[in-house]
């Protein structure tokens, strides 16, 4: 019975997301509807956070805008999200980035991950 | 005026609308149902079908007949909905869930799950007493009863603690989300009475006629 349920979840799901998680830079291009016109959105931020599963997985950006920390949070699979473009891999040790709220300037920054 | 169908409420998940908006739904594994009798003003004073659901390998006697009699296999579960005309259904039809469209409203009927033995502020919603100012053993209790040596008594169905849930519930409003006859699954928004694998009936409309 409860395999019915992962079928649904399933048949929603995204194929065309890329990997990415926290300490990544990324630029979530969302849909917004302006009246009838539909245009592009991008927000573009450090991911500080990555959970969840199958069609509740969920990320949140963090960026600085005119100063202010701006913090929103997405639903991977929500077909508002046109496309999320990986900027740049960060190397972070932490698993929700809370502590990037207290930060700004230079101390914010996140050291770039190298593979060897 | 009103059919529906016998299913069981599968679980709960979410869907994105058009819109992209998250949508929480109740999946509900509803039908094949078969109509096993048509009751007619001329044969049994009213109009209505009697309808079953999910087969089994034993029934009583009287009700083997009559689903040799309508030529359907043998059913567990019988539910009766009144509608305005039976002649437009005929014994042995079978109702899947293609008899639902997205956007109906529907009522669901279920057995609510057991709650056991609760007192008073979750069974009834009751406030409680104060939580400070000195007070001891008064945080969850239901306050006076009643009166004194006038009546002397208290009155009869006074609301009190007791035994919670395992009833029957019916919500009404409910959205159909999706109707999908292949799969025989119904979507329907927001929750349902009944736990998981728990037999639920869905009505079309808003009411019974």
């Amino acid at each position: 019975m409860a395999n019915v349920i992962d079928e649904l979840n399933r048949e929603q799901l995204r194929t065309d997301v890329p990997q990415f998680g926290p300490g990544d830079t990324v630029r979530v291009q969302v849909k917004v509807t302006e009246g009838t016109r539909e245009r592009l959105q991008a927000f573009e931020g450090v991911c500080m956070r990555y959970k969840g599963g199958s069609v509740l997985t969920r990320f949140t950006v963090r960026k600085i805008s005119s100063g202010i920390g701006v913090e929103r949070t997405f639903l991977l699979h929500s077909p508002k999200i046109d496309r999320i473009e990986v900027v740049r891999r960060g190397k972070v040790r932490r698993a929700q980035l809370y502590y990037l709220r207290g930060l700004t300037g230079k101390a914010a920054r996140i050291k770039e991950l190298r593979r060897r | 005026m009103s059919t529906g169908l016998i299913g069981r409420k599968v679980g709960m998940t979410q869907v994105f609308d058009g819109a992209g908006n998250v949508i929480p739904v109740t999946v509900v594994e509803a039908g094949p149902c078969w109509v096993t009798q048509v009751k007619t003003t001329a044969t049994d004073g009213y109009e209505a079908i009697q309808v079953g659901f999910e087969e089994t390998r034993r029934v009583a006697k009287p009700q083997e007949g009559q689903f040799q009699k309508v030529g359907v296999r043998m059913l567990r579960h019988l539910r009766e909905w009144r509608v305005g005309d039976a002649s437009g259904y005929a014994a042995g039809q079978r109702l899947d869930a293609s008899i639902f469209a997205a956007g109906e409203m529907v009522r669901v009927t279920g057995i609510s799950k057991g709650k056991g033995f609760q007192g008073v502020v979750k069974r009834h919603g009751f406030a409680g007493g104060p939580k400070t100012h000195g007070q001891s053993d008064r945080e969850r209790a239901p306050g006076s009863i009643g009166s004194g040596t006038t009546p002397g008594r208290v009155l009869k169905g006074l609301r009190m603690a007791g035994r919670m849930g395992n009833e029957q519930v019916t919500v009404r409003g409910l959205l159909v989300i999706r109707a999908d006859a292949q799969r025989n699954l119904l979507l329907i928004k927001g929750a349902v009475p009944g736990p998981r694998n728990g037999l639920v009936t869905v009505s079309k409309g808003l009411a019974n006629a």
